[in-house]
């Protein structure tokens, strides 16, 4: 199997997270699921640096996001499918 | 039932207590911040020993005077330590701390500077200290079972990687040792939040998960709530943990308890450098999660050798414990690869799997109690930080 250039922790997931460096939008990029080793594509839409987190599907304010198969916080603006997610879009629950 | 690790044996320091210990230092350790200087200066005299200097010891009380004495007690208790060599300013709380070393049966002597001047009381304690490194470097490694090993956890500078990677691979290693008798441990009470409802299920009896989730709750209570200005959100993720792409605390929380594997459950709750005391197993020690307070406590809890996940490259020691550095990220262990003892990168390339990560984590620990020094021992990391609950009187 080639390198994948993004990992989805469950299939519950709603992100996955880019593991390659230097990704650049436009890339059709190959995913697994870690907890059955299934695979999928997805299609960037930013450039999105090592380790930073990529939308599986259009997002939208308020929605909930699953990552662990856990509730990881919710968004606080819209995110298209292969869009970047972090902390201009994404905040804790918590406070 | 046995595995392919039960055979492990490394080879270590017996102490008098029957504890074993993977590196043989004889220590100088100050009862207080103003016996730095006299420490270092017996430290420099005597090739061989180590001066261990930190911020604390006047006027403390209470419950944070007690956190201070357990964790100089248990630093020169820990089995990586030969002997010790215990200067204070007076004679009362010295002999309190050579009198808690002293029950491990190892050799202690101590001194104090009042009515003698730093200067004599260094060519006391250097004399002291040169007969005991002369003593320590004749005891001999011996084999030992994996089972008499105690490992701690804390990981440091967490990115997504850690989730995926490192702290799996941890929690791989305890998943096959922990069964094997070891004794381990995690804690970082902070950064469970997020998580606390899995770690409230991870303990070993419902009775273990409630007292767990009354203490992270005190914490939240006590430190968080009484003490926050904002929210957590300019420590709680880190700048590095958002520039390596985690996002909230709930996400960095998940990531962390991954370090406790699938199989073990914690079977006690250790304050902050209490040592263990219901035989082999995983704890849970109430802890800073800022890295060299809690490996600090860890250590002074009897832990012997560190298992230390990082995603941007964290790079801390300590002076007495060896600190495993185990990486995922292929950019960390490119920029500063000469910090990282177990590299990892290839679960995320999905060409290694998490058994031969764990795995390659177990030999390096066995390597690292054999005597190989770590990336930390060798870049000289020695952090010794004390951790302190309350502004002193």
């Amino acid at each position: 199997m080639s390198i994948p250039q993004f990992l989805v922790h469950s299939p519950k997931d709603n992100v996955g997270v880019v593991v390659v460096e230097g990704l650049k939008a436009g890339t059709e990029m190959l995913g697994v699921v870690t907890e059955n080793d299934t695979t999928l594509k997805l299609t960037a839409k930013h450039d999105i640096p090592i380790g930073h987190k990529v939308a599986l599907k259009p997002l939208k304010a308020g929605d909930t996001i699953v990552k662990y198969g856990e509730d990881i916080g919710k968004m606080v603006g819209d995110a298209g499918e292969g869009d970047h997610v972090h902390v201009h879009n994404l905040k804790t629950k918590r406070w | 039932m046995a595995s392919k690790y039960s055979n492990l044996t490394f080879k270590g320091y017996r102490r008098e207590n029957g504890r074993v210990g993977v590196r043989n230092h004889v220590v100088i350790l100050p009862v207080d911040d103003i016996s730095n200087a006299a420490c270092e200066a017996v430290g420099n005299n005597i090739k061989g020993t180590l001066a261990i200097p930190h911020s604390y010891g006047r006027l403390q009380f209470g419950e944070d005077l007690e956190l201070h004495f357990r964790t100089i007690i248990g630093t020169g208790a820990n089995p990586n330590v030969a002997a010790v060599i215990v200067i204070g300013i007076e004679p009362g709380w010295t002999q309190r701390i050579v009198d808690g070393i002293a029950k491990t049966g190892k050799p202690v002597a101590g001194f104090s500077i009042e009515q003698n001047g730093d200067l004599r009381t260094i060519e006391q304690a250097s004399r002291k200290a040169k007969e005991f490194v002369h003593w320590a470097t004749e005891l001999q490694r011996g084999e030992c079972s994996i089972s008499e090993l105690w490992v701690s956890t804390k990981c440091g500078e967490s990115d997504t990687t850690t989730g995926l990677g490192s702290c799996p691979t941890v929690g791989n290693m305890y998943d096959k040792l922990i069964p094997e008798g070891i004794h381990g441990v995690f804690g970082e009470t902070s950064e469970i939040t997020g998580a606390e409802h899995i770690c409230k299920e991870r303990a070993a009896t419902p009775e273990i998960g409630e007292r767990w989730y009354k203490m992270w709750k005190a914490y939240q209570d006590d430190v968080i709530e009484a003490n926050k200005v904002d929210d957590l959100s300019e420590s709680q993720p880190t700048k590095g943990n958002i520039e390596g792409g985690l996002s909230t605390i709930e996400e960095k929380a998940l990531g962390n308890l991954e370090k406790i594997g699938r199989t073990s459950t914690y079977i006690d709750i250790l304050e902050p450098a209490e040592a263990p005391a219901k035989g082999p197993g995983l704890y849970f020690m109430d802890s800073s999660s800022a890295a060299a307070e809690c490996v600090t406590l860890m250590a002074a809890g009897g832990y012997v050798v560190h298992t230390f996940p990082t995603g941007q490259g964290n790079v801390v020691g300590n002076p007495i414990v060896p600190v495993i550095k185990i990486s995922a990220n292929p950019r960390t262990v490119r920029t500063m690869g000469e910090h990282i003892d177990v590299d990892v990168s290839g679960i995320l390339r999905r060409d290694m799997t998490l058994d031969t990560a764990g795995d390659a984590l177990i030999d390096m620990i066995v390597r690292t109690a054999n005597g190989r020094n770590t990336a930390a021992e060798a870049l000289g990391h020695r952090e010794f930080s004390m951790t302190k609950l309350y502004r002193s009187a």
